[in-house]
């Protein structure tokens, strides 16, 4: 089991019944865990109307405009989809798309 | 042991900041793909704005100057780095923020509530103008009157007016707005899409000063990624506000936004390119001889705009620029945009108005209202 926090910002929250802070459980042993599982059960179990799933996700990944922080770093330097999850990890979803 | 420390352990070369070498990278420009560490990240962010303002000359010292404020990312940005560029590098700049109601309950209220906590924290004086107050319309009532499809085109019309109304009210003739190099490489890309000639000619102009507004406005962020804006506002803690507007977004705007984006995946350096390209397009001035049917006399050249008209006086005397027919506003037609919208509207106001009418109070209000209700 690894325990991980789950933030959505910038107006990300709708997807989630306006509840912007999240603590998730992966069913998964610590090493075998990937971000693209983390999606995956953002998916299935934070996601709360099912409708809203393409706000998050295109074509398997997360949305263009969407700004992923692993631990407060961009994602792009830490492999992105293929980041080994590690227990106490924080991921934090932005919005860039809403207005300014 | 915290998230920083369990990650310093480990730390390869790779990892480093690509100026500074000596603190973990924790994220990637788009504009050229450099690693940056957080330290480092905020000067270089600052220190483009800047050059950008400098190369630019777009203040001169001891001006006043007034900063679009909603409250949302895009300005709070803006208010906070302005307040540390003026004192870093001393401009000498009196800084004002100016909000505009627009009478959305349960979204600009929400929103403008952000605005007076940056005014704490920033120590700027703070000025909102309402739509109601200068066009006896909010923008409830307008979408009441006219539904949601154009609620976009009026609130945009009505709002370039009013920052422009607010400025002058405060006695100040120059506006900074947070529009990004994200906004003006969509507004390119739109204007390409629909073949708007004439807007694509200005589109890109980091400071404008039009025939029909006495009020300078420029934007500082031209060349800076949302991205950017949204990892400074992140890292720096900054106060703001993120709720999507509560009446449907312009879709076409939307649409071309989301193009982009997808496009900016695979390329980040579309959005500075879409820019260059914006500000290399130049139309060709048109030259057309007049000639008179009567009297068969051939006029001097005269130069038309690319709009298709011909401006009468070359350059009009100061003071002397035409006003609206309407509200004495300064305008390049007999009635300004907005008076011939609010025109159109007010043909269409409800003659009678029913004893508390929640339906113009929209949605947010009236659900509000509800709960009040006892049986």
């Amino acid at each position: 089991m690894i325990k991980v926090k789950v933030e959505f910002l910038g107006g990300l929250d709708i997807i989630s019944n306006h509840e912007r802070q999240h603590k998730l459980t992966l069913p998964l042993e610590e090493g075998d865990a990937t971000m693209k599982d983390v999606i995956t059960y953002i998916c299935k179990d934070i996601i709360t109307d099912q409708k809203d799933v393409p706000v998050f996700i295109e074509d398997d990944t997360v949305r263009p405009g969407i700004l992923v922080l692993i631990n407060d770093t961009d994602w792009e330097l830490e492999d992105k989809e293929e980041y080994v999850v590690e227990s106490g990890d924080l991921f934090t979803f932005t919005s860039t798309l809403h207005g300014g | 042991m915290t998230v920083e420390q369990k990650k310093d352990k480990k730390l390869k070369v790779t990892q480093l900041c690509e100026l500074c070498h000596g603190r973990k990278a924790v994220m990637k420009r788009p504009k050229n793909l450099q690693k940056l560490c957080k330290e480092c990240f905020f000067l270089v962010f600052e220190t483009e704005i800047h050059n950008t303002i400098t190369d630019a000359k777009l203040f001169y010292k001891g001006e006043t100057v007034a900063l679009g404020a909603s409250g949302g990312k895009d300005s709070t940005v803006l208010a906070s780095v302005m307040k540390t560029l003026n004192e870093r590098y001393d401009y000498g700049l009196h800084l004002v923020l100016l909000s505009i109601d627009e009478g959305i309950k349960g979204y600009r209220d929400d929103s403008l509530a952000t605005v007076k906590r940056n005014q704490a924290q920033y120590e700027m004086p703070l000025e909102i103008v309402s739509y109601k107050e200068l066009y006896d319309w909010t923008m409830d009532e307008i979408v009441a009157c006219s539904g949601m499809r154009n609620s976009c085109t009026y609130c945009g019309v009505l709002r370039r007016q009013a920052l422009d109304r607010g400025a002058a009210k405060l006695g100040i003739n120059h506006v900074l707005t947070g529009h990004n190099a994200d906004d003006m490489a969509e507004t390119v890309l739109m204007n390409v899409l629909r073949g708007d000639s004439k807007r694509l000619d200005k589109s890109c102009t980091i400071k404008t000063e039009s025939a029909d507004s006495p009020i300078k406005r420029s934007k500082p962020f031209k060349y800076t990624y949302q991205k950017e804006i949204v990892l400074y506002a992140h890292y720096k803690k900054l106060d703001y506000f993120s709720t999507e507007c509560t009446y449907a977004p312009e879709s076409f705007r939307g649409t071309t936004r989301e193009l982009l984006k997808a496009l900016e995946s695979i390329r980040p350096s579309c959005i500075m390119d879409l820019i260059y390209s914006g500000e290399h397009f130049e139309l060709r001035k048109k030259q057309v001889t007049t000639t008179y049917k009567n009297n068969k006399k051939k006029l001097p050249e005269q130069e038309v705009n690319p709009d298709g008209s011909v401006s009468l006086k070359k350059t009009p005397a100061p003071g002397e620029a035409r006003k609206c027919d309407k509200c004495g506003y300064l305008s390049s037609n007999k009635i300004c945009k907005a008076c011939f919208l609010l025109g159109g509207l007010e043909a269409n106001r409800a003659k009678v108005t029913l004893d508390n009418n929640t339906y113009i109070d929209g949605a947010a209000k009236l659900t509000k209202t509800l709960e009040h209700l006892s049986f």
